[in-house]
């Protein structure tokens, strides 16, 4: 009749979370909104025209006629240069281009999407004075699902979900229990202290499955994001990583004596790997000197490691190591809640 | 003593926050079966001598033994033996009462079933109830259900009918008169005199953390030596001289003002108040709200201290 405690504990955690309705619109509601955001954002961006400016003066009709030929290019006229110069301030033009002999282009080097205006205006300029291409390769396009932005982006939100709830579910709820006295009064039995700390991280598990399952779900549904490994290992992936993160919400949390307290250094933990682990874009783009810090941040291993079953249909072996590094951020922020767990 | 060691003991606790010493060489016994209560203002120190006992909180000096052990050696032993009530007791505001008594009880090797538990606190029809919907009188209710419910040797209740409605304090004191029954030990801290007078076989009353009485509440009372107590309001400060003329009356044990309270403590008092009534006319000091009532703890307290339990 008397069941086991860690199962009530477990029990207890799993109905705070799902009756706090709040909680729910950040662990499944949000990360959809994102990804269909996200999504529809990112669709087809090579395809759409790029806006370039012509400011008026003379040859300008020559000119705007010579980029209306091209279709990678939508043409804005301007009467004078301020107006022209605050559009491309403000990102509503890419490029402008100043009529003269020879006219002027006028453009941010750093921005990807004037560099790319820059080589189309060019080429649309060139070829209304006359330029004869002497060469006419051939295109192949590649239309195959998994190399599109959202098949990338799909595993990272996971990935970021797994962290912020992990870490937001587990933390918050064991911060409110201290402010409470929930804690002591429970210190107060002879419960064994590893049982509530173990009942934390398995409450979530239920959570974990859910919210890959509804993220997976909706890529596969509306984006039709490939799932070229096993299923079974993503999930057993992501549990892992789930647990890991609710380990490490544990650990921000075992002496924090404030939710305001809790919520900064949870942020704090979290803001590093929103940056720097490759939710949005790939790691890479970082300097190789950074290389080894960014491959050490436990959302980073867990990115590869879902990356990797996902979108290249990695077995276990291939993502043993970055798993390793998950299971022991895990297991380290454990071992850290446990020995400094504050029970007042 | 035959070999049975003392429920609770404690010898010169002492314990510090910083400059701030909340209890100041303190030393008790609770024999087993016994309902021993601690007595004091809010302050005194009681709380904090309850989380020592309790072993919640490490003294800064002095001796513990619960049920003849140490919670630095016998915690695991000891904890099962325990309940215990917190001054302020929260659950998780969003699980329901059956649901936190399973919680509580699945701590524990043996005891009441969780339904049997709701039974003697008379919270049956609020079994599915959450907490947060739960009235004061009912979340303590719940409070001392969760102690019970691993059948404890000792019960520690801190405060436990404060701010209730008589209702539930009835239902409260009934508990415990039904676990005493069943020879159970309970330490309990209080402010209220009818409380302790009630439920107690011995009390301590404590102020700035000492004992500064101890005994049954029929003897402590007994110990004013007095039969009534005389209080008035004096239009003004009443002088040195008045009150010394008032206390070397016969009949009249002692006489202390606070502010511009006079209280009196007297035998038989168809006798000595006309003589209390003579002096205060030929002091010509105006008063009004004359009051007598039967000594109770709360006048040992001011007896003992010149201040009122309730002052803080």
């Amino acid at each position: 009749m008397r069941s086991h405690p860690l199962m009530q504990l477990t029990l207890v955690k799993i109905r705070d979370l799902l009756r706090e309705k709040e909680a729910l619109f950040w662990v499944f509601v949000f990360p959809l909104l994102l990804a269909v955001a996200l999504g529809i954002a990112f669709r087809g961006q090579e395809a759409s025209p790029v806006p370039v400016g012509v400011v008026a003066g003379p040859g300008a009709e020559a000119l705007a006629d010579a980029l209306r030929g091209s279709d990678r290019l939508i043409v804005r006229e301007f009467a004078g240069e301020d107006d022209a110069g605050d559009a491309l301030r403000r990102g509503r033009v890419a490029i402008v281009v100043l009529p003269g002999d020879p006219p002027t282009y006028w453009y941010d080097p750093t921005r990807q999407e004037s560099a790319y205006a820059r080589l189309a205006t060019d080429e649309a300029v060139q070829r209304g004075a006359g330029r004869v291409d002497p060469v006419h390769p051939e295109a192949r396009e590649m239309t195959e699902t998994g190399s599109r932005y959202i098949d990338f982006l799909l595993p990272g939100l996971i990935g970021m979900n797994l962290m912020g709830t992990g870490m937001w579910g587990v933390g918050y709820g064991i911060v409110e229990y201290r402010t409470k006295g929930i804690l002591k009064r429970l210190a107060a039995t002879p419960m064994r202290r590893g049982h509530f700390l173990l009942a934390q991280i398995l409450g979530r598990l239920v959570f974990v499955i859910a919210e890959v399952a509804v993220l997976l779900g909706f890529g596969r549904l509306a984006f039709g994001v490939p799932m070229r490994g096993s299923y079974a290992l993503f999930v057993a992936i992501a549990v892992l990583g789930g647990m890991a993160f609710a380990g490490i919400g544990l650990s921000t949390a075992a002496r924090t004596k404030t939710v305001e307290g809790a919520a900064g250094l949870i942020q704090l933990v979290q803001l590093p790997m929103w940056i720097l682990s490759g939710i949005f874009f790939s790691t890479s783009r970082f300097p190789e000197a950074m290389q080894p810090v960014v491959k050490v941040l436990p959302l980073t291993a867990l990115l590869d490691a879902l990356r990797g079953v996902m979108l290249d249909g990695a077995g276990l072996a291939q993502v043993a190591g970055p798993l390793a590094i998950t299971a022991a951020w895990g297991a380290m922020a454990f071992a850290l809640a446990l020995a400094g767990f504050r029970w007042r | 003593m035959s070999g049975v060691p003392p429920a609770l003991a404690c010898r010169g606790l002492v314990k510090r926050y910083g400059d701030l010493t909340a209890v100041d060489g303190l030393d008790l016994t609770v024999e087993q079966g016994e309902c021993f209560g601690l007595l004091g203002p809010n302050g005194a120190g009681k709380t904090t001598t309850v989380e020592i006992l309790e072993g919640l909180l490490p003294a800064t000096a002095g001796e513990v033994e619960v049920l003849g052990g140490t919670w630095a050696r016998d915690e695991a032993r000891l904890r099962p033996r325990i309940g215990i009530t917190l001054q302020e007791t929260h659950f998780p505001d969003k699980a329901k009462v059956r649901e936190v008594l399973e919680l509580f009880r699945s701590f524990y090797p043996s005891g009441p079933a969780p339904g049997h538990a709701m039974e003697v606190v008379a919270l049956t029809e609020k079994a599915e109830s959450y907490v947060k919907d739960l009235s004061g009188g009912q979340r303590q209710r719940l409070s001392v259900a969760c102690a019970l419910v691993g059948e404890p040797e000792v019960l520690f209740l801190d405060e436990p009918t404060t701010g209730l409605d008589p209702q539930s304090r009835r239902a409260i004191w009934d508990v415990v008169g039904r676990f005493r029954t069943d020879g159970g030990t309970v330490l309990l801290t209080t402010h209220y005199m009818e409380e302790a007078e009630r439920l107690c076989d011995r009390v301590a009353i404590v102020d700035r953390g000492r004992v500064i009485a101890l005994g049954t509440p029929a003897r402590l009372v007994a110990e004013l030596g007095a039969d009534d107590v005389v209080e008035l309001n004096c239009g003004e400060l009443p002088s040195a001289d008045l009150i010394a003329a008032l206390a070397a009356l016969p009949g009249v044990r002692a006489a202390r003002a606070s502010g511009a309270t006079l209280r009196l403590t007297a035998v038989d008092l168809h006798r000595v108040l006309p003589a209390i009534l003579d002096v205060l006319r030929g002091s010509r000091t105006t008063f009004d709200d004359l009051r007598t009532h039967h000594p109770t703890l709360e006048d040992v307290f001011v007896a003992r201290t010149g201040r009122h339990l309730r002052d803080g």
